[in-house]
């Protein structure tokens, strides 16, 4: 039974990192490992869906100790799907990052700090044990702090400090759960819980305990609880921002629907409305805030928040389209908002400010980036045949199914706001006259010339060196690459758009597993042997 | 003894709570480092504080102390001394930066 396969996704990156920590002052071979390690991992993503495919659930007892003792690693078809996910969207991103994220970031360890940001993320997806789960959330978490901060610009350090604060707290929370749970269970191993749980019935400490961990993953995952989200992912370079929006709210979420299906999934009523809920308020500020700003990694921000929302809903519906609506919408999501915060890196660098109303006319400069922004914008909203359709379809079919009625409905309106605040992005930043880049030049505020001025290593430049920083900068934006590293991600939106059929026999099987505990603990307890 | 432990628990946590709500960043990290230590202590505790020997095999006595609960804190505990040495050096650097380190000042000096 035992899979060494389940391994490699996360020992690649981890040695890409180790490699890459000794080679700091050589740029070329920092990437060349760097992209060596994404692209073998978008390899042995592949196969092990395709694994995972023909032989059921895989699982690797960490030093040949059986299921309970030891720590597990499974791979049932959900996690199979997330880690090629999770693989896609770190090769593209680094990619990207090669062209845009400057030799001063580069120098001080960008990309080991990237390679071990996606340790934790095959981590958290990969473990069998609610214990080394906590552990992968911080080898994830501490090198996020470090990608936030990187460049040490005073937003950066701002939100940073926020940033830290609050996952500071919820990992104690999360400990303190683990602490509960353990002293009520007296185990950490998924399966054997689910199993113990089961056998005692999930009484009132156990709902409480059920409900501390509702409260800590959606700390992570921005369900409800994400006050700290918008500034902290607004703070960071696009790319950094695009890999946050991509994996960790995502990590969370994977850790409230395997929670929640696989442990504490008996109490339907009280605790499955109320992530309902909690999904419909995130929802509904989420496209509150999308629809407030004009600012386009604000609005983009927001509607990360307004995502995780509809995926909980989902989630919280617990029938069969419901769970494969969120695991569908999730998969989508993660690339999707990836491809939007890239895209969006472009339009920043090409335009040189964020803010909406100071750029207009850059279809005539980026026109690739408008025509992708417009698309991936209706693939959001859930235009049919694009990615966002047979996800949203689902989730809605599941609220249905299940009565929510003025639920599913507010879960329409939000996407018609989700669709109205990317458009005005591309109808705001796109279209009208092309303004010169002498116009900017006078029209940059003096806080972002500063912050500018200090990215570039260059504290003291003098107000008039202004237009030379500007060229500086606009002569080091390379626009091809990074539409290039983009559109791949663009292409597979289109692409699971049109086999939405096909990838939904693989999110089918993972909603089974999901939907059947007895199937997943049968795989890790049963035959040890 | 649980009961105390848990009431000892419960006192670090409300100190924890206050410290963390202040203006000042220090005080704040003050608070994230004993919010920790309740929660160290709390996992300690939840296994059960009966009398045994240390779990070393070499004791050769008839019970131990449930082992696992101390490999989780011990994991805990570097791990949090990592990231409170983080959050050190970069409220020295937010200091060294935006010469402050009141909360409500950051918000207002760290850009935009």
């Amino acid at each position: 039974m035992a899979n060494n396969l389940l391994i490699f996704p996360l020992l690649i990156p981890l040695l890409a990192a180790v490699i890459q920590i000794f080679c700091r002052n050589h740029m070329a071979v920092q990437r060349l490992v760097g992209a060596i390690a994404v692209l073998a991992n978008v390899g042995i993503a592949v196969w092990l869906v395709a694994t995972v495919q023909m032989h059921g659930i895989q699982l690797l007892p960490m030093g040949g100790w059986a299921a309970p003792y030891g720590i597990v690693f499974v791979a049932d078809m959900f996690a199979a799907l997330l880690i090629l996910t999770t693989a896609i969207l770190g090769a593209v991103c680094l990619f990207y990052a090669f062209a845009s994220i400057g030799e001063e970031r580069e120098k001080y360890h960008f990309y080991p700090f990237f390679q071990f940001l996606l340790v934790g993320v095959y981590g958290s997806f990969l473990t069998g044990d609610l214990f080394n789960l906590f552990v992968c959330f911080e080898v994830m978490l501490i090198s996020s702090y470090a990608l936030i901060v990187l460049g040490g610009t005073r937003i950066q350090l701002r939100e940073t400090l926020k940033y830290i604060l609050i996952n500071i707290i919820s990992s104690s929370f999360f400990v303190a759960s683990l602490a509960y749970l353990y002293g009520a269970t007296g185990t950490l191993n998924m399966a054997h819980l689910s199993q113990r749980i089961a056998e005692v019935g999930q009484t009132g400490i156990l709902s409480v305990i059920a409900f501390l961990f509702l409260i800590v993953f959606s700390l992570k995952a921005g369900m409800f609880l994400f006050f700290w989200l918008p500034g902290s992912y607004a703070a960071p370079p696009s790319v950094i921002t695009a890999i946050f929006a991509g994996l960790l709210t995502k990590v969370g979420l994977y850790a409230i629907l395997r929670t929640f299906t696989l442990i504490f999934y008996h109490d339907t009523g009280f605790l499955y409305t109320l992530i309902g809920w909690m999904g419909i308020a995130t929802m509904i500020l989420g496209v509150i805030g999308a629809v407030a700003y004009r600012d386009v990694n604000k609005i983009l921000v927001y509607n990360v928040v307004a995502g995780v929302g509809l995926i909980g809903f989902g989630l919280a519906a617990a029938n069969t389209a419901g769970i494969e609506g969120a695991i569908f919408y999730m998969l989508h999501d993660m690339i999707l908002k990836a491809l939007l915060f890239l895209l969006a890196g472009i339009m920043i660098g090409a335009a040189g400010t964020s803010k909406l109303t100071q750029m207009s006319g850059l279809i005539k400069r980026i026109p690739a980036t408008g025509w992708m922004l417009f698309v991936a914008g209706l693939a959001l909203a859930g235009v049919p045949p694009l990615s966002g359709f047979a996800g949203k379809l689902l989730i809605v079919q599941g609220g249905l199914e299940r009565g929510w009625y003025v639920m599913t409905l507010i879960s329409l309106a939000a996407s018609l706001l989700m669709l109205y605040s990317v458009m005005r992005i591309f109808m705001l930043g796109f279209w009208g006259k092309d303004r010169p880049l002498a116009d900017e030049r006078k029209e940059l505020s003096d806080d972002i010339y500063h912050e500018w001025a200090s990215e570039e290593g260059h504290p003291d430049f003098l107000p008039d060196d202004r237009s030379e920083l500007l060229d500086y900068r606009w002569s080091a934006f390379r626009p091809k690459r990074l539409v290039g590293a983009a559109s791949v991600l663009f292409v597979l939106v289109i692409l699971i758009g049109l086999g939405s059929g096909w990838v939904h026999t693989y999110v089918a099987e993972a909603a089974y597993v999901l939907q059947n505990p007895s199937v997943y603990i049968q795989a890790v307890l049963g035959g040890g042997e | 003894m649980e009961i105390w432990m848990s009431v000892a628990i419960g006192i670090l946590f409300a100190v924890a709570v206050y410290l963390i709500l202040s203006r000042s960043l220090l005080r704040i990290i003050l608070g994230t480092s004993i919010l920790t230590h309740g929660v160290h202590l709390l996992l300690l505790t939840m296994s059960r504080l009966k009398t045994g020997a240390p779990p070393l095999l070499g004791e050769e006595s008839g019970t131990y102390v449930d082992p696992l609960p101390q490999a989780l804190i011990l994991t805990s505990i570097v791990i949090n001394f990592g990231v409170t040495a983080f959050f050190f050096v970069l409220a020295y650097r937010s200091y060294i930066r935006l010469k402050t380190d009141d909360m409500e000042e950051v918000k207002r000096k760290g850009g935009q």
